[in-house]
């Protein structure tokens, strides 16, 4: 018997919960406000579903009801993605050390 | 491009995620994580593209979305001020809830286009799956904008209840598994619309009856939320960057979650289920007759730690309230240039979001080696001869550890009374969102200082 390629998406997804916990767990604390804002930034990877909503499907009609719920995730979605990582590359930028000089 | 060069292109932008969140374990190795992440996401938007082949209209239309989303993304990012990134990270968390709704009605509107069938004939698997993305997705959104209210003060704080609410969660959270149910059997569109619907209010339900000051919860929790409706996405769009990614932020939330509820000696649950303080009978507790206090104002602050050898800060919500971080560190500055040894201890649950201070701390160039989380540095507080609280007050309350019947009892704290003297800043005595007096206010060593936080660093500043 074939085993369903849902059985490996959900081992996937099984995999991945544990890889995060124990990825999230050696997060300093110190970093936790950047750890929200750029997992915010990553799960708008959901983008990929809204482009192929937006693009995919029939050619000559690129304006249906679900290509303009797709135009509208995308641009949720990119609001989130560079404001995301931009705005974390700006906190991570402040984080310094103590300087040697003393 | 084939169905399975896609797959191994969404798998590496997954692990470019994973790689994207063990960048943080250190600020060092941060910044490089993040660049890692934006490779990923990437390399995510560029293969979909390129497998869907529209190169016509559609691919500048792609564009234009991307733009006008990205110019307003990029904007708000460096816009903000430091101190709104909690409402910020919200109102962020609602996007993703928002997209991810919008995504599920596409795909059933459209299945075709996802290969999951044809209007009014979805494989079962994929009706459920989409259902229950677009559940939390919208539970993720209505959650996420009362959480952004709330914190950008438009909405009161306060705990918001009424009677019969859990049961009504309840009720609402029955009803949404059995319309799916139906869903799955009639496939009916009304069904799908009314699920969404009612998931809109278990959102809001959901947030109103939580506090202010458990926010760091709220938050967390929504990130989470918007992680698994991703998840969901994920499953429908048979997509495993989604269900990584997914899996990755599910998994983050819950755990920071976790590490705020512990920081307050909450379970969950409790949190959830909403209000602290002003639904519980503490009003009584501020009746108690009038201690004494000792108040002093900055020159006495001045005074007693430019002659200390060790100073510990304690900083709390009201420095974000307050702006008060630059100001903070010139005084320590200030202090260190008098040969005063100086660090920062930052309770879990400080502030509005996991974090918050130690970004405040940064953004005002505190090193991040002077800054310390409640195990590495609570015991230094019995070798420290001042401890400067500004804008903490609960986290501070040694009632957390003497007396099992207050509210906060068990609660880790930071033990600020063991330093020979401590320095409140805070602008009266009213009791802290908790609801309860801070014993601390009363001690023999311990000197009020009445003024706002800003302000009175500001003055002792002028007086070193």
């Amino acid at each position: 018997m074939e085993i369903d390629p849902f059985v490996f998406r959900l081992s996937i997804f099984i995999l991945s919960i544990f890889v995060g916990y124990y990825v999230v767990w050696s997060v300093t604390p110190s970093l936790h406000t950047p750890l929200m804002s750029v997992t915010n930034a990553i799960s708008s990877v959901i983008i990929v579903g809204a482009i192929v909503a937006a693009l995919a499907g029939d050619k000559s009609s690129l304006f249906n009801t679900s290509n303009i719920f797709g135009y509208l995730a995308i641009i949720l979605a990119a609001v989130n993605i560079f404001g995301g990582f931009l705005v974390t590359q700006r906190m991570l930028a402040m984080y310094k050390k103590k300087k040697k000089d003393k | 491009m084939s169905a399975n060069l896609l797959a191994v292109f969404y798998l590496i932008s997954g692990v470019l995620f994973i790689l994207a969140l063990r960048g943080l374990s250190s600020p060092e190795t941060s910044r490089q994580g993040n660049l890692f992440g934006i490779i990923g996401m990437a390399i995510a938007i560029g293969v979909t593209v390129i497998s869907i082949g529209n190169f016509s209209l559609g691919l500048i239309y792609l564009l234009v979305c991307l733009l006008i989303g990205g110019s307003i993304g990029a904007f708000i990012a460096f816009k903000i001020p430091m101190t709104a990134m909690p409402e910020l990270v919200a109102g962020f968390h609602s996007l993703v809830g928002l997209a991810a709704v919008f995504v599920a009605i596409s795909a059933f509107l459209s299945p075709e286009v996802f290969k999951l069938g044809f209007p009014g004939d979805i494989k079962i698997a994929s009706l459920i799956e989409m259902s229950l993305g677009a559940s939390i997705g919208a539970i993720t959104f209505t959650g996420s904008i009362i959480a952004f209210l709330k914190l950008k003060g438009l909405m009161s704080g306060s705990p918001i209840t009424f009677t019969g609410q859990h049961y009504l969660n309840l009720f609402l959270g029955i009803a949404l598994l059995i319309l799916i149910f139906l869903l799955c059997k009639s496939q009916s569109s009304n069904l799908f619309w009314a699920i969404i619907l009612i998931s809109f209010a278990v959102g809001v339900l959901l947030i109103i009856p939580i506090g202010g000051a458990d926010m760091p919860v709220v938050i967390s929790m929504l990130n989470s939320y918007s992680g698994w409706a991703a998840a969901g996405i994920g499953f429908t769009l048979e997509n495993t960057a989604l269900i990584i990614t997914g899996a990755l932020v599910g998994s983050s939330g819950a755990i920071l979650s976790y590490i705020m509820c512990k920081g307050m000696n909450r379970s969950f649950f409790n949190v959830i289920l909403g209000g602290w303080g002003a639904t519980e009978d503490n009003i009584k507790s501020s009746s108690k007759e009038q201690k004494p206090v000792k108040s002093g104002n900055a020159d006495d602050a001045a005074f007693l730690m430019k002659n200390a050898s060790s100073v510990i800060i304690v900083p709390g919500y009201g420095m974000a309230v307050a702006q008060a971080q630059h100001a903070l560190r010139e005084m320590v500055d200030a202090l260190k240039k008098n040969g005063v040894k100086v660090t920062y201890a930052i309770h879990p649950v400080a502030g509005r979001m996991p974090g918050h201070m130690n970004v405040l701390l940064a953004e005002a160039n505190v090193p991040y080696d002077e800054v310390f989380e409640l195990e590495e540095i609570n015991n230094d507080f019995a070798n420290c001869d001042v401890a400067y609280v500004i804008g903490a007050n609960d986290v501070t309350n040694p009632v957390a550890k003497s007396d099992p019947q207050s509210p906060i009892y068990g609660m880790p704290i930071l033990d600020v009374e063991k330093s020979k003297s401590v320095l409140f800043v805070k602008r009266s005595l009213s009791p802290g969102y908790a609801g309860i007096d801070n014993d601390l206010f009363y001690r023999d060593n311990t000197l009020m200082l009445f003024a706002d936080a800003k302000k009175m660093t500001e003055d002792i500043i002028k007086s070193l």
